[in-house]
């Protein structure tokens, strides 16, 4: 069948799944729509867990960081999973125990305090919807690719397939989906993952594959490199015949990788929407082997990803270096068809300019594009018949043979990180239903993620906002909403937060990338510190907690804010710490100020010590749930 | 439930914690950043060792450790007869 009818039939297929699971799963009260009604069995729980938390940048975007970053990458691989020991650990099974429906409800109660609170429902709006306007640029990316209808209306028909099954279903209609969008996502990932390696290192397993030899010999641009060498080993030679780092290698620094995997690890562990997973498991137990779970789920996928980043930059060096770009994009070239280059040159995501006009792409380190490094299109094409730009670096005189000879190589090529998972299958020459799973787990990813994190700020603002501190009785402590005003509350703020992450998408803040930053450092910085607390320190007050939270959260958004938006001197930077980490020093000054305030103010109330002894005992869950 | 019972079994569910999160910290801190470039003077087939535990190996022991726990927090609630 042709490329694009199956593209259509298999995001087609997937999205009926959804909508029909969604209509199956609707939610009647709000006890489903918050908790999914707290029974679902733990292994589902994980893999909703995980379809939630492999977001559009974890399956579209990660591989390509890796590929680039070489080692260093790794701080994303631990960080985002080493989270989930501390989850199991040190929140889930004690917050599954306080059996309420938001980490604000926990914040609230365990301090005593709706100024608490309401930071806290602050902090979690922020850092939910700069998460979500990502995933919308992930559906964006799909969809202009693969199903070649404009971006934006691309959004408007993800907005509308998670507006039916968020708004309907709540966290139950939500968290079965997911558990399909998570088979979705595993088998596109996997598929191709395992097609790659076959071919490129004839391993059938890329985990094993990656450690393996390389199945072909290619041409690294300054030398040809053997088949039967380690991949590892080829990259590492190639990475520095070309001028970039060895593969292999750490150059961020120690510290700084540290700094980073700890701001990830931590974040994850505090970010909202991962931890009201776990308030969904019928027993604290099965909050405890649900992390097990959602972390096995997450690891099939995670050590996977670095293992088609090697294969990708092979594959990369392998198609396209010194290959004739007018004969490759027309499919000239036996066993190389360059249609895909087109494609995604004319989606914009990947340039090329001929600077040493020899008809032959060349890649190496350095720019190819002045500026930022990106193309800026003209009309017009070049004598290839490549898109023409505006803003190619200058014309180099010497002809590839030269260079070769000297050892030299110049840049020509523009490729988005974004694209590399995407493109990877069609990059090495696999069956077109490959290509097309490829597009329905792209949509997967983004769209669980989008959805999970809609219904925390739906939630937020209906039980947590209007609920729990604005409609408030003042005499009962109480929320005057009747169950039914709250349930079409937190339908109707669920539908504003699809409004806004739409308008996000669309209109989308030129720095998404760094936002995410901010999501991690913010969790790392304020919930992590103000959770472990409440639960494992008896005495934290709500004084401590809430210039903790504070302290935490002015430091880090402060530190991002000045070097990331305001063009802060790197030369500045505290101990040399990027704003990427700098969640890791948001946490402990939040421990600091949190302890040393909470020693000099009064103990907390004996109810609030009660309640404390209470969330550390598993006995009782159940019945916790129906207060 | 007495407070005995409670306390004790919140004493070894801390001292349990502690030594997951030591091997938690030493294969992913110590052995994939701290110790990286000496680890990754071994090497067993294409991989260093360092390169491996942080995008390899590290994973499957955090795996192992989040199973390990809820294992043994199981026999520790029947133990103090606290289980749900």
């Amino acid at each position: 069948m042709e490329l694009q009818n199956l593209i259509y039939l298999f995001v087609g297929l997937s999205f009926a799944l959804y909508i029909g699971i969604a209509i199956w799963a609707r939610a009647g009260s709000t006890k489903e729509f918050y908790v999914a009604g707290g029974g679902v069995h733990p292994v589902l729980n994980g893999m909703a867990t995980a379809a939630d938390f492999l977001s559009a940048a974890s399956f579209i975007s990660l591989a390509g960081i890796i590929s680039l970053k070489g080692s260093d990458g790794g701080a994303y691989l631990m960080g985002w999973t080493g989270g989930y020991v501390l989850l199991a650990m040190l929140l889930a099974p004690y917050l599954r125990k306080f059996g309420k429906f938001t980490v604000p409800d926990f914040v609230g109660d365990r301090y005593y305090s709706d100024l608490a609170r309401t930071v806290a429902v602050v902090c979690v709006i922020f850092i939910s919807f700069t998460y979500v306007a990502g995933q919308m640029r992930g559906v964006g990316i799909v969809f202009s690719r693969f199903l070649q209808v404009d971006i934006n209306m691309g959004i408007y028909i993800g907005m509308g397939i998670v507006f039916v099954y968020a708004v309907l279903g709540g966290m139950k209609g939500v968290t079965y989906t997911q558990v399909a969008q998570y088979c979705v996502m595993l088998f596109a990932f996997t598929v191709p993952a395992i097609f790659l390696s076959l071919q490129v290192t004839e391993s059938f397993l890329p985990q094993i594959g990656f450690g393996g030899t390389v199945a072909f010999e290619f041409d690294n641009g300054i030398k040809m490199i053997d088949s039967g060498n380690y991949l590892l080993h080829a990259l590492d030679t190639s990475m520095t015949d070309l001028g970039f780092s060895a593969y292999t290698v750490s150059h961020d620094g120690t510290l700084n990788v540290f700094m980073l995997t700890a701001a990830l690890m931590l974040g994850t562990a505090g970010l909202p929407h991962v931890i009201v997973r776990f308030f969904t498991t019928p027993t604290v137990r099965d909050a405890r082997i649900s992390a097990g779970w959602a972390l096995m789920f997450l690891a099939i996928v995670y050590t996977q990803i670095p293992a088609v980043a090697g294969f990708a930059r092979v594959n990369l060096l392998n198609n396209l270096q010194n290959v004739d770009y007018a004969k490759f994009v027309d499919g000239q070239i036996a066993g190389n068809d360059g249609a895909w280059f087109k494609n995604w040159e004319n989606s914009g995501l990947i340039g090329w300019t001929d600077r040493n006009n020899d008809g032959k792409i060349q890649f190496g380190s350095g720019k190819a594009f002045e500026g930022q490094g990106k193309p800026i299109y003209i009309n017009g094409n070049g004598s290839s018949g490549e898109r023409m730009t505006s803003n190619s670096m200058p014309l180099h005189a010497k002809s590839a043979q030269e260079m070769r000879q000297n050892g030299e190589i110049i840049n020509e090529l523009y490729i988005d990180r974004d694209i590399i998972v995407l493109a990877n299958p069609e990059i090495g020459g696999l069956p077109n239903w490959v290509i097309a799973l490829m597009a329905a787990g792209g949509l997967a990813a983004a769209l669980s993620t989008a959805a999970g994190l809609l219904l925390v700020i739906s939630t937020s603002i209906s039980h947590d906002l209007l609920g729990n501190v604005l409609m408030k009785d003042p005499v009962t402590g109480k929320s005057k909403l009747s169950e039914k005003a709250e349930l079409l509350s937190a339908r109707i703020a669920a539908v504003v937060a699809i409004l806004v992450a739409g308008y996000l998408g669309i209109h989308p803040p030129g720095f998404v990338a760094q936002v995410v930053a901010f999501a991690f450092g913010l969790a790392a910085a304020s919930f992590f510190p103000v959770i472990i607390l409440g639960i494992f320190y008896k005495r934290m007050n709500k004084e401590g907690a809430i210039a903790g939270m504070l302290s935490g959260l002015i430091f880090t958004f402060g530190y991002i804010v000045y070097f990331v938006f305001m063009g802060g001197d790197k030369a500045d930077y505290l101990w040399g710490i990027a704003p990427t980490g700098i969640g890791t020093i948001g946490m402990v000054l939040h421990f600091i100020v949190a302890i040393v305030v909470s020693k000099f103010t009064p103990a907390p109330p004996q109810e609030i010590q009660d309640l404390v002894e209470n969330i550390r005992i598993p006995r009782g869950a159940g019945a916790s749930h129906n207060h | 439930m007495n407070r005995e019972v409670a306390e004790a079994y919140w004493k070894e569910n801390i001292s349990l914690i502690l030594k997951l999160l030591v091997i938690w910290f030493i294969v992913s801190y110590g052995f994939g950043i701290i110790f990286l470039d000496e680890l990754n003077a071994i090497t067993f087939g294409g991989f260093k060792l360092g390169f491996w535990f942080a995008q390899q190996g590290a994973i499957y022991v955090f795996v192992v450790l989040v199973f390990v726990y809820a294992k043994k927090m199981e026999a520790l609630e029947k133990k103090y007869d606290i289980h749900e």
